[in-house]
């Protein structure tokens, strides 16, 4: 056993420094693509069975134990079906559209911090990639709806392309909030202005901000109850209208992707990421070697996933409780609502800043 | 005042929130769902199923093919021929019930004067092939021989109410 280990650390040892740094990198994405994309089918799973209890159904429970291999069941069913492209299509726009939606979800994951050492590429700039990657996605809906040459498709694209503009917006203040009160834009620092307790989150202090951050991701990914992009009721299924088998699965793993991101960045530009919320507490400290306290006290990945399915929970949560906004309604809501609040909160936290008061005081301006 | 006030609901969100804790306190509650195949809901004796045509315990046939079912039938479903049998009785040659015209209203079985065709319990059927939504006579009686246990248990249950 040991000849088998020496010989692989002998081996790895020999090889050039760039290959190994490439191996790293690699084999990081890969681990982060395949945990993310598993991530997002069981979230199908759960949002399916936290919809039904919601509704007094019981969900999915047929395919395997609970009902757990439904997430697989699906995947299958969409990959052998047939891609069907319209006839007077733009082919080569429709078929690059899915990717185009669902490759800024994937790539936003490499800024993600999953605990204090393990991040993709722990850049400086991380929220300016986060908020470029995250508003690229809107160009595969756009060119999804134009590319179908279909009323419905186009006019889910146009509606979704004004809403993700609106919302980009409030989303983009609101994190202004975030880095004047981290003062960095490196998503590992923001977590780290965060450490020491719950009390120390910028959940409180940025109560308005998070709020307007939360709900225009929900409007971001396209969610009910802002989901006017593919209303049902109204134009069928919007822009993926005419999307099937791979490329309709595409588009499904894009938004579910693009959720379980809001999800992980609001965690840790609000609730303190990987950060557990007991840490810094004077009374739990003696117990710190013991192995559960010990665990709960330290942070770390565990924390993480535990407040993205929080969030993820409250993504189906909306879902299974209110009715679809009018769509005035959310032009309203973002442009005349959203922005006010986050500028108004903004000037407050600079002034209190400034005035060296409440949780920026160390702030320097 | 009341407009401070309605001002503070809307940006706590107070109705969102009461809407959220209806779906929450839904999510705990036990799902209503009867799983189908393995659980059933409950029936009544006088459940209006697949039909059948009845014998007396002697073996005897119950139709004497007076077709008052045949004229009650709302949906025309009905076709009745009848003949003078061997022992000089009245009995139906032909009896077919279409189940694609068939409403299950139960009118045949109120008029029958000799509680000969009974709609049953059975609702769980299919039919493989075209042609095969035509009850015959002799599938109806066949259907009436394998569950006349069931169909004179209901009977007797419903017997007290009529």
């Amino acid at each position: 056993m040991s000849d088998i280990i020496n010989f692989l650390v002998g081996t790895w040892e020999a090889l050039p420094p760039l290959v190994q740094y490439l191996a790293t990198v690699v084999s990081k994405i890969l681990l982060v693509a395949i945990v993310v994309i598993l991530v997002v089918a069981f979230s199908t799973y759960f949002e399916r069975k936290v919809i039904g209890r919601m509704q007094s159904r019981v969900g999915p429970n047929r395919v395997g134990p609970l009902g757990l291999g439904q997430p697989f069941a699906d995947v299958i069913k969409l990959l052998i079906k047939e891609v069907i492209v319209p006839a007077k299509s733009n082919r080569f726009l429709f078929v690059i559209a899915p990717l185009l939606t669902l490759v800024p979800a994937l790539a936003a994951w490499a800024v993600i911090p999953m605990n204090d050492w393990f991040v993709i590429a722990d850049i400086n700039a991380g929220l300016l990639y986060v908020l470029a990657l995250t508003s690229l996605g809107v160009y595969g809906v756009i060119l999804a709806g134009w590319a179908t040459n279909s009323k419905y498709a186009f006019l889910g694209a146009m509606r979704s392309a004004a809403q993700i503009v609106a919302y980009e917006i409030a989303m983009g203040f609101a994190l202004v909030g975030v880095l004047m009160a981290a003062g960095s834009l490196n998503l590992g620092d923001i977590v780290r202005a965060q450490g020491g307790g719950f009390t120390n989150w910028f959940l409180l202090p940025l109560l308005p901000l998070f709020l307007v951050y939360w709900i225009s991701g929900v409007a971001e990914t396209n969610r009910a109850p802002f989901d006017v992009a593919e209303g049902e009721s109204e134009i069928v299924a919007g822009f993926h209208v005419e999307y099937s088998g791979v490329a309709f699965a595409l588009f499904f793993l894009a938004e579910y992707a693009n959720m379980v991101l809001i999800s992980s960045l609001t965690a840790i530009f609000f609730l303190g990421g990987w950060a557990s919320p007991f840490e810094g507490f004077a009374f739990l400290a003696p117990y710190g070697d013991m192995p559960l306290i010990g665990w709960i006290v330290a942070g770390g990945f565990p924390w993480l996933f535990i407040k993205i399915a929080f969030f993820m929970y409250t993504f189906f949560w909306l879902r299974a409780t209110f009715p679809r906004y009018r769509y005035d309604q959310i032009m309203r809501l973002g442009w005349k609502v959203f922005i006010p609040i986050s500028i108004i909160w903004i000037a407050v936290e600079g002034v209190m800043a400034w005035m060296h008061l409440g949780p920026w005081s160390g702030l320097t301006i | 005042m009341n407009r401070i006030i309605s001002y503070i609901k809307t940006f706590a969100l107070w109705e969102l929130l009461k809407g959220l804790s209806v779906t929450q306190r839904n999510f705990f509650r036990k799902p209503i769902t009867l799983e189908y195949p393995e659980e059933k809901t409950p029936q009544s004796p006088r459940f209006r199923g697949l039909h059948a045509l009845r014998r007396y315990p002697n073996g005897e046939e119950r139709c004497i093919a007076c077709k008052l079912c045949e004229a009650v039938c709302p949906a025309l479903a009905i076709t009745i021929e009848s003949d003078v049998g061997n022992d000089g009785t009245r009995r139906t040659t032909r009896y077919d019930i279409d189940l694609f015209k068939c409403i299950y209203c139960g009118f045949c079985e109120e008029a029958c004067p000799v509680d000969a065709i009974v709609e049953t319990r059975i609702h769980e059927y299919h039919m493989e092939s075209p042609g095969e939504n035509i009850m015959t006579k002799d599938k109806l009686l066949a259907i009436g021989d394998k569950y006349d246990a069931m169909i004179s248990a209901d009977k007797a249950a419903d017997a007290k109410y009529r």
